[in-house]
């Protein structure tokens, strides 16, 4: 409970105005790095687990490729690293295929992109900038990563297991992932599986609580609401999406451990498997995808909101012009919030849905369109004649405009029942949900990690390999998967091992080798951001200024290297909205700075 | 809103650790919505052998009710600085919330003796659900139970004497709110078919 000694008396750090960093009780080694409870390392934990994460399952995604893209050729030296369940005779294996695809999924969608994003920006941000000491309850944010880590370490093992991690889809539809006899992957690797998304989903829980907490409750004096960053409004809205629908998931989870292990028939019904008849009877298994979707839906706003809050600060910061719309960009947030929770069944369109029922989840995905070209347009008229300074961390964030452009053109045809027929569970949808929500969200992270590195380790990173990586990050996510659009019109289905057998995609054998190899060399080109990123902690450029970008929020008013408590005297009171660029001709205007008295409005 | 309804002893704003609560309380909603509008889509389609309910579940309800006296009496006495009268009441809650939880356990047992199959081949979804349902509900009852006990254990402490509301607080809007939940679980389960 000494944090609660730090939250409340801020005097306590005034004596030690000069140095910072120096700490008023004694850290160890195991306080500071390992079980710490200041919400900046808890957020870098997060911020490495996730990016470690992203390593393995973007090495998952090289090796399916190298099956899809070259089915033909032989790697027997891949089946000397990974051994004879993952590559026979020089071949992926199909079971292994299958595998790999699953677990790619889980861990980018859940692992990198819930926790890695919005764990370590969430984290980070939230009390920097609302001006807090730390989170509402430091105790349980540190019980938040260590379930995450309890998550990633169940969810690691499962790749080692003799039948295999869990084959049967990110989204573990039953039968499939019901029943053991199934498939090889749904023996142990379904029940490591399923015990890594229950830790997963309390880790999500104790953050998204803290994260709700700590918004309402624990900003300076002078943030009201409306003078928050779009950041903190961003993670707040994906923290409420967060503790609304992943209860919803635990408890489709539950019924399924139920159905798998206690012989519960909630979603299993007049099966046959390898010859046997099964004794369910009455179960359905369209009510686990309704239980699943309904989380599995607000799981991509979840991925996208705070990509697009940290976009919108730092499109604002480097265009050095206010945001366009403030009140649109939290209202259309709010909105995508809203319409998040009321689309699920837009997955389900195949499923037998009926038509009518079909008719309004059209009705209400295409609503989405609305809000996302309101900050489309909001994110152009903020750059439109602005003096755009192109910093690594602003090229990401154009970029992530872009890609949501291009990807969320696509969800307007996915979004009709009638042409989701043809496109449903086809590449056009793997292009889709990538685009959008995949490559778009990393990006919102890689500017995420640019623009606050400073913030976060005092030192910069290297401007040249930051531009390579960018480049080749952005020209590979085209490369990589406007082609699949073609191949999803054509009706080339996802998740098959071998297309080459079928004649009516034979024809995409080239461009699927195409697309294979751009994703080696992207893939490749990621270990200079990793290189970039682990050598500048130790021997990055020394950020000498407290704020390097000359931005208006609070963060940038603590000491270049804050320690716990982050301010080391009062904590700075707010005058203004964060988004005084270029007002009556100053640059830029700190929340910290009292209105003056001829100061124009906003 | 709660805000309003619950003003802590801090000037101005909602204890942080309560709010959590709250949120908390809204996120355990969530899941027995889920559980329930499951039962409830499950219920109009295939087959569904509706279950009687047992009449353990109606003692149940009727010690969760009294616990939630006993609960909101040790907050008063704890506010009026009665520690005797605290403890022993905090004790008491306790009790019967283990009481609860094994008045469930009979319940359960009295389902199976009458030949209703829970788990297992040839069980039905409609007694499933039961289990499910109930065993989740009885688990955040435990959880405050075990609340209880830390709450107990500080109270017994010499070194230490906290006149901190909060945390007692805490306890009891949560202890308040499983009982709701089963009020809401039992007037669902038991009557509306």
């Amino acid at each position: 409970m000494s944090n609660e000694a730090v939250l409340h008396t801020p005097s306590s750090y005034a004596v030690h105005d000069d140095h910072a960093h120096d700490h008023h009780h004694h850290e160890t080694f195991i306080t500071k790095y390992v079980f710490s409870q200041d919400h900046k390392m808890i957020s870098k934990q997060f911020l490495i687990t996730g990016m470690i994460w992203a390593l393995i399952g973007g090495l998952l995604s090289v090796l399916f490729r190298l099956q899809l893209g070259y089915p033909d050729s032989k790697f027997p030296w891949l089946q000397d690293l990974l051994g004879k369940f993952w590559v026979e005779d020089g071949r992926i294996t199909a079971q292994a295929y299958y595998a790999l695809v699953t677990t790619h999924g889980t861990v980018l969608i859940f692992f990198v992109l819930t926790a890695g994003l919005s764990g370590t920006f969430a984290n980070f941000l939230i009390p920097l900038q609302i001006g807090a000491r730390d989170m509402a309850s430091p105790f349980m944010n540190m019980l938040s990563y260590w379930f995450f880590f309890a998550a990633s370490c169940v969810m690691f093992s499962s790749l080692f297991v003799e039948t295999g991690p869990f084959s049967g889809g990110w989204t573990a539809y039953p039968p499939l992932s019901a029943l053991g006899q199934a498939s090889p992957g749904s023996k142990t690797g379904m029940d490591l599986w399923l015990i890594s998304m229950a830790l997963f989903v309390v880790s999500t829980l104790l953050g998204g609580l803290n994260y709700v907490a700590t918004v309402l409750n624990m900003r300076t004096k002078g943030m009201s609401m409306t003078r928050l960053p779009l950041t903190i409004w961003a993670l707040f809205f994906t923290a409420i999406l967060g503790i609304l629908t992943f209860p919803v998931l635990f408890s489709g989870f539950i019924l399924l451990i139920f159905d798998r292990n206690f012989g519960t028939s909630f979603y299993l019904s007049d099966l046959y498997v390898n010859g046997t008849v099964l004794p369910n009877e009455g179960g359905s298994a369209i009510l686990y995808q309704h239980l699943f979707w309904f989380l599995a839906h607000p799981e991509v706003y979840i991925v996208m909101l705070p990509a697009m809050g940290m976009v919108s600060e730092i499109l604002s910061i480097n265009s050095r012009k206010p945001i366009f719309g403030y009140i649109a960009m939290v209202g259309s947030l709010f909105a995508i919030t809203c319409l998040a929770l009321i689309v699920w069944a837009h997955h389900m369109f195949v499923t037998g849905l009926n038509p009518f029922l079909g008719s309004i989840f059209v009705l209400f995905t295409l609503l989405i369109a609305v809000p996302s070209a309101i900050k489309v347009f909001n994110w152009l008229t903020t750059l439109w004649r602005g003096n755009i300074r192109f910093t690594p961390g602003m090229m990401f964030a154009i970029g992530f405009v872009s890609l949501f452009i291009s990807g969320g053109l696509t969800g307007i045809w996915l979004g009709n029942s009638a042409l989701d027929i043809h496109l449903h569970d086809t590449y056009f949808n793997i292009a889709h949900f990538h685009l959008v929500m995949g490559v778009a969200s990393f990006f919102g992270m890689f500017a995420g990690v640019y623009h606050w590195y400073p913030k976060m380790y005092g030192r910069q990173l290297n401007n040249t390999l930051a531009y390579i990586h960018f480049w080749v990050t952005m020209i590979g996510a085209y490369l990589i998967f406007w082609p699949m659009h073609y191949e999803g019109l054509a009706g080339m289905p996802r998740r098959y091992y071998d297309y080459s057998i079928w004649e009516s995609f034979k024809q995409f054998a080239e461009l699927n080798r195409f697309i294979s190899t751009v994703v080696i060399i992207v893939f490749a080109t990621q270990f200079l951001f990793l290189f970039n990123f682990f050598y500048s902690i130790f021997k990055g450029r020394k950020v000498t200024n407290t704020n390097p970008w000359g931005a208006n929020t609070l963060e940038w008013t603590t000491p270049i290297n804050p320690g716990h408590g982050n301010w080391p005297g009062e904590i700075p009171e707010v005058h203004r909205w964060a988004y005084d660029y270029g007002k009556d001709d100053r640059e830029f205007i700190p929340q910290t700075e009292p209105v003056g008295a001829n100061e124009s409005h906003h | 809103m709660m805000m309003t309804a619950v003003r802590s002893n801090q000037p101005k704003k909602l204890h942080p650790h309560k709010f959590a609560l709250w949120v908390a309380m809204g996120s355990i909603c969530m899941m027995f919505a889920a559980l329930t509008s499951a039962y409830v889509v499950k219920r109009n389609q295939g087959i569904w052998e509706d279950v009687s309910f047992p009449k353990m579940f109606y003692y149940s309800t009727a010690v969760i009710i009294i616990s939630s006296i006993t609960m909101h009496l040790a907050l008063t006495s704890f506010k009026a600085r009665e520690r005797k009268r605290y403890k022993l009441l905090i004790t008491l809650t306790a009790l019967l919330g283990v009481l609860f939880a094994l008045l469930q356990w009979i319940g359960f047992k009295e389902l199976t003796n009458s030949g209703i199959k829970l788990l297992g081949a040839g069980s039905n979804a409609a007694a499933s659900f039961l289990v499910v349902i109930i065993g989740l509900h009885t688990l955040h009852v435990l959880g405050g139970v075990i609340a209880l006990i830390v709450a107990f254990f500080r109270a017994f402490s010499k070194k230490i004497i906290n006149y901190d509301t909060a945390p007692i607080e805490i306890v009891a809007t949560y202890w308040h709110f499983v009982d709701l939940l089963w009020i809401y679980l039992f007037i669902f389960l038991a009557w509306i078919k």
